[in-house]
């Protein structure tokens, strides 16, 4: 299977903070994988490592077979065209509307682009989300999992080929959480879309996760489907799964 | 040696802002041109500060004639009363006070916004979606600040001078004609040239200070409100430093 993402002894330090120690994963075309972790373990370091926001200090970190850390702006700004990121803290603009939200990356990385299909786009993806009668609203007007919906909509309108999802059920209520797993999933199914999820849900790892990575310790401490690492008797991978 | 802590974190503040003031420059020249951005900027910076600035300009004239009026009569020179005041606002009073509401108006909602930005990873979201946040956020808003406040003052000197009016007729009868004549005949190049660049200056400061308080400010709500209150505080230090350094070298230029 032809591999979307290679990292292999990724490495990223803040200070005397070791965060990333040699740390290896890889992705394949249309395949989920989950990443697990305890809090400060360094997994959104990791992701922001993927998109180009932190620059690892050493290490092989390749998308589309293009070695991230050395590529300039514009390679960067094109590969990044074809990765979604869903932030934890979602990130919509709160300054902007639904609409001008979800248009914002299609004006930026695509400039020439008619207004018509840009409205189709937005409404498709809308539609896609559950949530088409919000568009004239604010961030600030929506419910928690609403900006889930729609921040997961704004990744979803560039059509990306992988997407990396940080914490998407994280401070949520359960039922909301599900709905989101949910609809991950099948966002998954409707776009073949490859994905590094970072989740601690349970719910959302067994629904989304093809193969599931232990980062501990700086490194990948384990890998498997999610029944391996369940029956696993190691007590530092059985306490994810109590 | 051992400089006190608060003395040292502004000197630590003013070179880095400093090299963030550097990048602007760098960044501002590169292609995108955000001009869309800049205009909209442009119209809230300016737009959102003209009513404090014409009411705190208003009464500034006001006062101030009022207050001046009885030392003048006590050397029986009440006559030039619209000089004295006209000089001193369209020198000092007017480009100092309007840049000062400046501060407090735009480099806190500027430090906020770009803070709390920062806080829930917008500038990131930014980055990801082909934008240079530096470019759309930061160079846009001191751009329009630079821009905003020269027209400012322009304004808040003109409503200063009618508020200066009001106060000169309250206690004597002048013409509105003759009261400008005065002042402007007594008004040279030297006066109104260095008052007019120093607002270029002062407005550039109150943009990269909010910016820059808010595009590094920390993690969680506290680092928001921390940064919006650091950058009135340090960009209204600097209006006075700047103030300071101008009357310097327009004095050494002989414009004084
Ligand atoms: N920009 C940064 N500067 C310095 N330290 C950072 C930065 N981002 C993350 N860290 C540190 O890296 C570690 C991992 O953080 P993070 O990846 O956010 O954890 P999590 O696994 O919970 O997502 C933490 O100790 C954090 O303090
Ligand atoms: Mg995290």
């Amino acid at each position: 299977m032809e591999n979307v993402i290679v990292i292999e002894h990724l490495c990223k330090r803040f200070g005397s903070n070791i965060v990333l120690d040699e740390f290896s994963l890889t992705v394949g075309k249309e395949e989920n994988v989950v990443v697990m972790g305890k809090s400060g373990a360094g997994k959104s370091v990791l992701i922001k490592c993927i998109i180009g926001l932190l620059k690892p200090d050493s290490g092989k970190l390749l998308v589309f077979d293009q070695n991230i850390p050395e590529l300039d702006h514009e390679e960067l700004d094109r590969v990044r065209a074809r990765v979604g990121f869903l932030f934890q803290s979602n990130a919509l603009y709160d300054s902007m509307t639904v609409r001008k939200n979800l248009e914002f990356p299609l004006r930026r990385h695509w400039i020439r682009i008619t207004q018509k299909e840009v409205d189709d786009m937005v409404t498709e993806v809308l539609e896609n989300v559950g949530l088409a009668e919000t568009v004239d609203k604010l961030p600030e007007e929506l419910s928690g999992g609403m900006r889930k919906r729609i921040a997961l909509a704004r990744t979803l309108i560039l059509k990306p080929e992988i997407i990396l999802y940080d914490e998407p059920t994280t401070g949520l209520d359960p039922v909301t959480g599900r709905e989101i797993s949910q609809l991950i999933v099948e966002m998954q199914k409707k776009y073949h879309t490859a994905s590094i999820i970072i989740s601690h849900d349970m719910h959302c790892v067994k629904l989304t996760a093809d193969k599931v990575s232990l980062l501990m310790g700086g490194r990948c401490y384990a890998e498997g489907t999610y029944t391996q690492l369940e029956q696993s008797t190691d007590p530092k991978i059985k306490q994810f799964f109590e | 040696m051992l400089l006190p802590t608060k003395f040292r974190r502004f000197l630590e503040d003013t070179g880095l802002i400093t090299r963030f003031a550097g990048h602007y420059f760098s960044q501002g020249v590169k292609p995108r041109l955000e001009l869309a951005e800049l205009i909209r900027q442009c119209y809230i910076i300016g737009y959102s500060s003209l009513g404090l600035v014409a009411l705190t300009g208003f009464i500034m004239g006001l006062v101030l004639t009022m207050q001046l009026r009885p030392a003048l009569v006590n050397y029986g020179v009440a006559s030039q009363l619209p000089v004295m005041v006209g000089i001193a606002i369209v020198r000092e009073i007017g480009p100092v006070i309007t840049a000062l509401i400046f501060a407090g108006k735009i480099a806190s909602s500027v430090g906020a916004e770009l803070g709390s930005m920062k806080v829930t990873e917008q500038i990131d979201a930014m980055e990801v979606s082909g934008t240079n946040p530096f470019k759309y956020l930061v160079v846009t808003r001191v751009a329009a600040s630079t821009l905003m406040l020269p027209i400012l003052v322009l304004v808040g000197d003109a409503i200063s001078l009618g508020g200066a009016f009001i106060g000169v007729n309250i206690k004597g009868v002048t013409s509105l004609h003759l009261f400008f004549r005065q002042i402007l005949d007594n008004l040279s190049f030297g006066d109104v040239l260095p008052a007019f660049i120093k607002t270029w200056f002062f407005g550039f400061a109150v943009g990269v200070v909010g910016c820059y308080k808010g595009y590094t400010s920390s993690k969680g709500t506290e680092g928001v409100g921390r940064a919006a209150n650091s950058a009135v505080v340090l960009s209204s230090i600097l209006i006075f430093i700047i103030d300071l350094i101008v009357v310097q070298v327009t004095d050494v230029m002989g414009l004084n």
